[in-house]
């Protein structure tokens, strides 16, 4: 972990939010979908943030939100000092050669028809970097290196490379550029477990020597714990807990946390067969019409009758660096707040977009 | 007798002009009744077409099944398939990966479900649905009655899975295959459906073949684990002595190189080398030998022999790794 230093990076309430459009004629807008509705964090130079949650929960809407690949709805976001948010055509191109991607699926984010050479190529043109072939074809050995690829890839296609080494290409295609930040949308959950664990490896080697600084969205717990120095547990598009990764996982405070970390399945019997969980009921509700109050509180086995359903919960700090958004984060610690049942209700996947009666169409003989 | 005796199930796929391909090696295991047994691999380790060969869920064309699949004695491979189909479902259940392709989109759920209670146990439709909605209920479907008459568009993917083992449990077969059945789930989601599969088994008895490539899954749940590696067992073993002393070297990898929850942070995962790619035929040597760490000249002439070790388990390997080595 490096020095604390200024912030690289820093979103504040930052707010994607899509209109659910209706009409054949007129497109009217019926709702939206509040992907990620409030969100402020900030990453430190040389960091790794990582932002876990389930799907449907807004992280890689966040992801893409901050380098406005999609375009917020409301909130600043600050690179290096500079208001993203504010920079226009060619200023916003140029910025980006300092914030890369790297996508989940690396055979569908890289052009099936281009050479690895031309798919390297290609961000260095887009930012007026490959002037000089000589430096070019060094830049490209240099970064292939780094990823664990041999010279020989430059004239191949994705297809002729497996899982692992396509995530590789798609590693060096944002390194050729030479980022601060490289944001990661689940880079490690397409491909087999043997091979996770080489290209998380990878990243780790590649911050170590050139400091890079990495937002990491995953699903994965057990992944981002190994690789975060800070980690976001989202759920329906805002942050509940924000802690060191060590604390976040010795001491989970947020009910939700508590139960994702309990529900992940743990590779020894000896801790399966002991260990607790705490079953959430039903799933997640719809982001186009998130539960008022604490968005947790229809599923929450601590749920109080006051507060909970009316006031939405500020991420506070609880103790030292250890951020939660909820009313009772100090009781559920202390033990005066017991879990209790819930019933679970009903979601729909299409809550809101369509509504509608499950009709009685049912056949009878 | 086992409820089910694989012997030397082996599935070649045959496409014209092109060299055929081995999915799955002369695998042999067995499930006593009631017994939960694992089959853990990576993609490409053929345990799906292991569990679609044991159904006779294999396409007709292009593949050659051979060996045994001894249900009770009979070998499902001789079956005709009319006596084949009025024991899938009524003796043998399968929950697949994905909910929403297996599910018939435009029939709505209850129907799904009577249809397996009419076929197996000649109920009329009146009695099926209202036996369906029990079945819904049991498996922890939120008023059950309504979403008899709903489409599985309408319902989450949580949901879905459960109105897919509802209609598995629904004859109350002796053996259930689940094929992934939490992959496509988030990890709270699974939570509640491996809990309500453990509870089932418990219940009813049934005996459970669980696929998967996580051995999360596996720890909390099986008693016997088969670990495969291209197309074939390499190590066998009860669920603690797997995991507490894996003896092949790609067990011993994988379970080094998983990311854990519980585990001390900073320190580097040890990673397998190569990837399946890299594999070598078996008939030329061990297929994991060119990306194993334990690798010795035997390894190359021929598959190693299946052979059971002092712990009761069976192990592939010329130079297995030591009993003293812990997993990190």
């Amino acid at each position: 972990m490096t020095e604390r230093t200024e912030p690289l990076i820093e979103l504040r309430d930052l707010k994607v939010h899509f209109p659910i459009k209706s009409g054949v004629l007129f497109d009217r807008t019926v709702g939206y979908v509040y992907a990620v509705d409030g969100v402020s964090l900030s990453i430190n130079a040389g960091e790794t943030y990582g932002l876990v949650g389930e799907s449907g929960c807004g992280k890689s809407t966040l992801g893409r939100g901050l380098l406005r690949l999609v375009e917020p709805t409301d909130g600043e976001i600050v690179f290096d000092g500079t208001d993203v948010r504010s920079l226009k055509g060619e200023k916003m191109r140029l910025a980006r050669r300092r914030m890369q991607m790297i996508f989940q699926d690396p055979l569908s984010s890289l052009d099936p028809r281009q050479s690895v050479e031309s798919l390297l190529v290609e961000g260095l043109k887009a930012h007026g970097l490959a002037a000089d072939k000589a430096e070019v074809g060094r830049k490209l050995r240099d970064t292939l290196d780094a990823v664990g690829l041999p010279g020989s890839a430059l004239h191949k296609y994705p297809h002729e490379f497996s899982g692992g080494q396509r995530q590789r290409i798609g590693i060096a295609r944002a390194l050729v550029l030479n980022p601060e930040l490289i944001v990661a949308d689940e880079p490690v959950s397409a491909l087999d477990v043997s091979i996770q664990a080489q290209v998380l490896n990878l990243l780790e080697d590649l911050q170590n020597e050139r400091g890079l600084t990495y937002l990491i969205i995953a699903h994965d717990l057990a992944v981002v714990r190994h690789i975060a120095d800070t980690v976001g547990v989202m759920y329906l598009g805002g942050l509940v807990e924000e802690a060191s990764s060590d604390d976040l996982y010795r001491e989970p405070m947020h009910p939700y946390t508590k139960a994702l970390m309990s529900a992940v399945p743990v590779p020894d019997p000896l801790v399966e067969d002991r260990r607790e969980r705490i079953l959430l009921a039903g799933d997640l509700p719809s982001p186009t019409n998130p539960p008022a109050g604490c968005r947790f509180h229809t599923r929450c086995p601590w749920a109080q009758k006051t507060r909970c359903v009316d006031e939405r919960p500020a991420l506070r700090e609880v103790v030292g660096g250890h951020k939660v958004a909820c009313h009772y984060a100090e009781d559920i610690a202390a033990g005066r707040i017991r879990p209790h049942e819930v019933e679970p209700e009903l979601v729909r996947p299409d809550d809101g977009a369509a509504p509608g009666d499950p009709g009685e169409l049912i056949p009878t003989p | 007798m086992s409820l089910l005796d694989v012997r030397d199930l082996n599935v070649v796929f045959q496409r014209r002009g092109e060299r055929p391909f081995t999915a799955v090696d002369k695998i042999s295991f067995s499930v006593e009744p009631g017994q939960t047994v694992g089959l853990v691999g990576e993609s490409g380790c053929g345990k799906s077409v292991t569990s679609l060969a044991i159904m006779g869920l294999l396409p007709k064309r292009g593949n050659k099944v051979t060996g045994e699949v001894l249900f009770e004695g009979a070998d499902l491979l001789k079956l005709r398939p009319d006596d084949l189909r009025d024991r899938r479902g009524r003796d043998i259940g399968m929950i697949f990966q994905d909910p929403l392709s297996s599910l018939n989109p435009v029939i709505p759920i209850g129907v799904q479900v009577a249809e397996v209670l009419e076929r197996h146990r000649g109920m009329d439709r009146r009695k099926a649905l209202r036996e369906a909605r029990e079945l819904l209920d049991a498996v922890g479907i939120p008023d059950p009655e309504r979403r008899l008459k709903e489409y599985p568009h309408q319902i989450s993917g949580g949901m879905r899975q459960r109105a897919l083992i509802a209609i598995a449990l629904a004859c109350k077969p002796r053996l259930l295959i689940a094929d992934e059945p939490t992959t496509a789930l988030d990890v709270t989601i699974q939570a509640q459906i491996l809990t309500l599969l453990k509870q089932l088994v418990d219940e009813t008895g049934t005996a459970l073949i669980m696929i998967t490539h996580d051995l999360g899954v596996v720890a909390g749940l099986c008693d016997t684990v088969n670990v495969l590696y291209g197309g074939k067992v390499v190590e066998r073993a009860a669920r603690h002595e797997l995991f507490a002393r894996p003896r092949h070297p790609y067990t011993h990898g994988l379970l080094s190189s998983v990311p854990r929850l519980d585990s001390v942070r900073g320190e580097r995962l040890h990673a397998i080398r190569g990837s399946v790619a890299d594999n070598i035929p078996w008939t030329e040597g061990c297929a994991f030998a060119p990306r194993c760490d334990n690798v010795v000249d035997t390894c190359l002439d021929g598959a190693p022999p299946l052979e059971p070790t002092a712990t009761g388990g069976d192990l592939r390997c010329n130079n297995p790794v030591s009993e003293e080595v812990a997993v990190p």
